[in-house]
C-alpha cells in the first residue's frame, strides 16, 4: 500500500460529506464558517456555488468527523436559518470530482516527462512557459493525490485544489 | 400608504403588538426615533444599552412576550452583545433593533460604524442587515417570528440610516408564508412512536427523576408537568433555569441540582435507573463531569432544539418537540396504559411516601426509592451556621425576604453566591417568578433585568437579590427607575468581595486571594442609592434585617436600595467542584459526619 492510498483510505474513514442547499443571501458563508469554527468542527474542504434556482446556493462540505459526531454537525447546521436542507452522504454512497491545477518547473527534458505523466491520468497542460508548465487535472480525490504525489518528486511551484463537489450515487435502476 | 422606512419599523412592532421597548437614541438610529414621538409604544430610556438590552430579558422572561431593545450603530450596538449573548444562552426571546450608518457608508469605517450582524451572528438566533425600506414590515414579521417560535432566542434587525429615511408603501405580510424563511421550520409535536417508548420506560423505571429544565417554562408548561409528576409520582428535580416550573413546596419536589444544588437532588439524579429530561440541555453545572454523571440512568430527552439531543448525553429515547406539547401526549399515553391519577397519594405530606401512580398492578412500587431520598433530605438538608455573633448571613437575609413578600413576588437575581442562595433559599412556588442569568452567568444582570421584569409585571413585587460586585457593574439604570417611576426594590449582600471567586480562591488556590476584594464602603451604597433617586437602607445587624425588609415593602413610589452587609466568609454549599463527580459533592462542613446508607 503506498502512501498516498493509505492517507486517503484513512481520510475516507473520517470524512464525511454534506451538501447544504442554502439560500442565496449576503453573509450565509460567513455563518456557515462561524459555526463550524465556533463550535470545534473542522472542515476538510469547502466548494459553494449557485444551483439552477437562483435563489439557492449549494455548499459541498466535507467533514471531519473525529471532530465532533455527524449529527451534531448536522443538527447545528440545520438550526442556521439560511440553511434550507441539508443531505448526508457517506464516501462510498457518493461520486465525488475534485479540480486541481499545478503550476511545476520544467527544463527541456523534463517538459515532455510531464505532458507524458499528465497525459497518463487524462489530465491537460493549460499554459506552457518557458520554464514553467500548468498543469489540470478533474478527478475523483484519490486520482488528485496519486498527481500530487508524483508531481511532488519534480519542483512544484503552485499547487491549488478546489475542494471536492459531490452527488448521490444512482441505483443500478434508478434514474 | 408612503411611509417612511422609520416609521413603518414603529408601526411594525406596533402591529406586532409590542407595548414597551428599552433604548437609547443616537446618530445613525435618529430617523426611527422621530416617530416613537407618535407611537402608542412605551419607550424607557435607559442610560447604557446594556441596561436596555438585559430590561428587554426580564420583561421577557416574566411575561413570555419577546422584549424589544432599541439602539444606536458602533458603541450602542457593541454595548447590546453582552444581554445578546445572556439571552442566547437562556433562550430567551429578544427582538433587538440597532442603527446603521448609510448603504453607501457600510465598510468605509464611518464614524460608529461596526459590522454589528457580523459580530452577533454566533449569539443571536438570526440576525438581517436590512438593505431596502420595503423589505422592514416582512423582516420585522419574520424577526418576531424566529425569535419566539421553536427555541426561543435573541433575534437582531441592523437598519442603515438611510433606509430609515426612505419612502416605502406600507403593508404586513399576513402568513407565515410571506416571512420569506425557507430554511424554517421548528418541529413542535413530538414523535408519537419516541413518547410510546418513552412511557414503556417510565411505567417500569424503579428509581425515576424528572430532570426539568427551562424548556418546561419557555413552553408554558408548568400545568402539565404538575399533572405529569403526580400521575407517575417521579421526584422532580428543578435546574437553575426551571425554578419555579414545579412548587419546591411539592412533596414530590427535590429542588435544585447542580454544582450547588441541594444533595437530595444531586444525590437522586446520580443513583436514578430513569431520568426523563424535560426541556433540559445536560449543561455541566448540572452534570459535573459527564462521564460519571447519572451512571446507571436510561435517559429519555425531550428537547425542541433537535441539536441538544446527543449534545452531552446520548439518550435512550429522543424526542424532539415542544416541552408542554410532549407532556401532554404523554398524559394521553399514561392514560391509555391505564395509570390514573391518584389524588391521596400525592397529598400525602412531606414525610410519608408519595407514589401515586404506581398503585396501578403490575407497575414497580417505589417506597424504597422513595425512603432513600427522604433519609438524604432528613441527613443533608440545606444547611447554614445560623449562629452568627452579631454578623448578617446572607442566607438569612434570603429566608427572611422569602418570609416577608407575597409568594409570588418575582426574584432577580446577577450571579454569583448571591445568586445560588437565592436560588437555594427562596421558595418558588409560581411559573416565572424567578428571572436569572443562567448559562451566560453575567454578573450585573439583576438590576436592570428587574427593571424590565417590574415593567412587564406592575403588580407583583419585584425584589432585585444582587452581590455588591454584580451590583457595581449596572447600578446607572436605577436612574432609569427612578425617572420612569419603576419601584423596584434590590437588596445587596455586600459581602465586599467578588463572593464566589474568593470561595474558589479559599478552597482550590489555597487561600491566597488574588484580586478579589471590594471594601464595604467604598462606594457607599445608600448615599450613591439616594444619587440615583432611591432610598437607600443599610443593615449592619441581623435584628435590623426584618425592619429593614419590612420598611423597603412599605415604599411603592420609587425604588429602594438596601445594603445588607453581609458575612464576608460564607461560603455556597453544597457544593461540586469544577470538573469533578456529582458523587463527590462537598456538604456544609457541620454536616460532613452525617452518613447515608445507600
Amino acid at each position: 500500500m503506498t502512501a498516498a492510498t493509505a492517507r486517503s483510505e484513512g481520510e475516507s474513514f473520517r470524512h464525511h460529506i454534506l451538501t447544504v442547499l442554502v439560500e442565496n443571501k449576503a453573509g450565509v458563508l460567513a455563518r456557515v464558517a462561524g459555526l463550524f469554527s465556533r463550535r470545534g468542527f473542522n472542515i476538510f474542504s469547502l466548494a459553494v456555488a449557485p444551483t439552477d434556482d437562483e435563489r439557492f446556493s449549494r455548499l459541498t462540505i466535507v467533514v471531519d468527523v473525529e471532530s465532533a459526531p455527524l449529527e451534531q454537525v448536522i443538527q447545528q447546521l440545520d438550526k442556521l436559518v439560511n440553511v434550507v436542507s441539508i443531505s448526508q452522504l457517506a464516501p462510498d454512497a457518493a461520486v465525488e470530482r475534485e479540480l486541481m491545477l499545478a503550476t511545476v518547473a520544467v527544463d527541456a527534458r523534463l517538459r515532455s516527462e510531464i505532458i507524458e505523466l499528465v497525459g497518463v491520468f487524462r489530465g491537460e497542460v493549460v499554459n506552457v512557459g518557458p520554464d514553467r508548465l500548468t498543469v489540470m487535472l478533474a478527478g475523483s480525490p484519490d486520482t488528485l493525490d496519486d498527481l500530487e504525489r508524483l508531481l511532488g518528486g519534480y519542483t512544484i511551484v503552485e499547487l491549488q485544489r478546489s475542494g471536492r463537489v459531490a452527488l448521490p450515487k444512482l441505483g443500478r435502476s434508478g434514474g | 400608504m408612503r411611509l417612511t422606512g422609520a416609521q413603518a419599523l414603529i408601526k411594525s412592532l406596533e402591529t406586532q403588538g409590542v407595548e414597551v421597548m428599552f433604548g437609547l437614541p443616537g446618530g445613525a438610529i435618529l430617523p426611527v426615533y422621530d416617530p416613537i414621538l407618535d407611537s402608542s409604544i412605551r419607550h424607557i430610556l435607559v442610560r447604557h444599552e446594556q441596561g436596555a438590552g438585559h430590561m428587554a430579558e426580564g420583561y421577557a422572561m416574566v411575561t413570555g412576550r419577546p422584549g424589544v431593545a432599541m439602539a444606536t450603530s458602533g458603541p450602542g450596538a457593541t454595548n447590546v452583545v453582552t444581554p445578546l449573548s445572556n439571552a442566547y444562552m437562556d433562550s430567551t426571546p429578544l427582538v433587538v433593533i440597532t442603527g446603521q450608518v448609510s448603504t453607501s457608508a457600510i465598510g468605509s469605517d464611518a464614524f460608529q460604524e461596526c459590522d454589528i450582524t457580523g459580530v452577533t451572528m454566533g449569539i443571536t438566533k438570526h440576525n438581517w442587515l436590512v438593505k431596502r425600506a420595503e423589505d422592514i414590515p416582512r423582516t420585522v414579521a419574520a424577526a418576531f417570528h424566529v425569535a419566539t417560535t421553536g427555541r426561543p432566542g435573541p433575534v437582531l434587525i441592523d437598519v442603515p440610516k438611510d433606509v430609515s429615511n426612505a419612502q416605502m408603501e406600507w403593508y404586513w405580510p399576513e402568513t407565515e408564508a410571506d416571512l420569506d424563511l425557507p430554511g424554517y421550520h421548528p418541529r413542535t409535536e413530538g414523535d408519537p412512536a419516541a413518547i410510546a417508548a418513552a412511557v414503556e420506560l417510565m411505567l417500569r423505571a424503579e428509581r425515576p427523576v424528572l430532570y426539568v429544565g427551562g424548556g418546561a417554562l419557555k413552553s408554558r408548561g408548568a400545568a402539565a408537568l404538575i399533572e405529569l409528576a403526580e400521575r407517575t409520582g417521579f421526584p422532580v428535580v428543578t435546574t437553575l433555569m426551571a425554578r419555579g416550573a414545579f412548587p419546591d413546596s411539592h412533596p414530590l419536589c427535590l429542588g435544585m441540582p447542580g454544582m450547588h444544588g441541594n444533595y437530595t437532588a444531586v444525590t437522586a439524579m446520580q443513583r436514578a435507573d430513569l431520568l426523563v429530561a424535560l426541556g433540559s440541555r445536560f449543561d455541566d453545572r448540572v452534570t459535573g463531569r459527564v462521564d460519571a454523571f447519572a451512571p446507571g440512568a436510561k435517559v429519555i430527552h425531550v428537547d425542541i432544539d433537535p441539536a441538544e439531543i446527543a449534545k452531552v448525553r446520548v439518550p435512550e429515547v429522543a424526542i424532539v418537540g415542544d416541552c408542554r406539547v410532549v407532556m401532554e401526549r404523554m398524559l394521553d399515553a399514561l392514560d391509555a396504559a391505564g395509570l390514573v391519577h391518584d389524588e391521596a397519594a400525592v397529598r400525602t405530606d412531606r414525610g410519608a411516601t408519595a407514589v401515586a401512580g404506581s398503585r396501578a398492578a403490575g407497575r414497580p412500587a417505589r417506597e424504597g426509592w422513595w425512603g432513600q431520598l427522604r433519609a438524604w433530605q432528613r441527613e443533608y438538608p440545606l444547611h447554614y451556621e445560623a449562629e452568627s455573633e452579631g454578623t448578617v448571613k446572607p442566607q438569612m437575609v434570603v429566608e427572611t425576604l422569602r418570609d416577608l413578600n407575597p409568594e409570588d413576588t418575582i426574584v432577580v437575581a446577577g450571579v454569583g453566591q448571591h445568586q445560588m442562595w437565592a436560588s437555594q433559599y427562596w421558595r418558588f412556588e409560581h411559573p416565572y417568578t424567578w428571572v436569572n442569568s443562567g448559562g451566560a452567568g453575567t454578573m450585573g444582570f439583576a438590576v436592570p433585568a428587574a427593571v424590565g421584569a417590574k415593567v412587564g409585571r406592575p403588580d407583583k413585587t419585584v425584589w432585585a437579590i444582587d452581590g455588591d460586585g454584580c451590583f457595581q457593574m449596572t447600578a446607572q439604570e436605577l436612574v432609569t427607575a427612578s425617572a420612569e417611576r419603576i419601584p423596584i426594590k434590590v437588596a445587596i449582600l455586600n459581602n465586599a468581595y467578588l463572593g464566589m471567586v474568593r470561595q474558589w480562591q479559599e478552597m482550590f488556590y489555597a487561600e491566597r486571594y488574588s484580586e478579589v476584594y471590594l471594601s464595604p464602603d467604598l462606594p457607599d451604597y445608600v448615599k450613591w442609592a439616594e444619587a440615583m433617586g432611591c432610598v437607600g437602607i443599610r443593615v449592619e445587624s441581623p435584628e435590623e434585617v426584618a425592619p429593614a425588609i419590612e420598611k423597603a415593602n412599605a415604599i411603592d413610589d420609587r425604588p429602594v436600595v438596601v445594603d445588607f452587609r453581609t458575612d464576608a466568609f460564607e461560603k455556597v454549599f453544597p457544593m461540586v467542584p469544577a470538573g469533578g463527580s456529582n458523587d463527590d459533592i462537598v456538604v456544609h462542613p457541620n454536616q460532613a459526619g452525617a452518613r447515608v446508607a445507600q
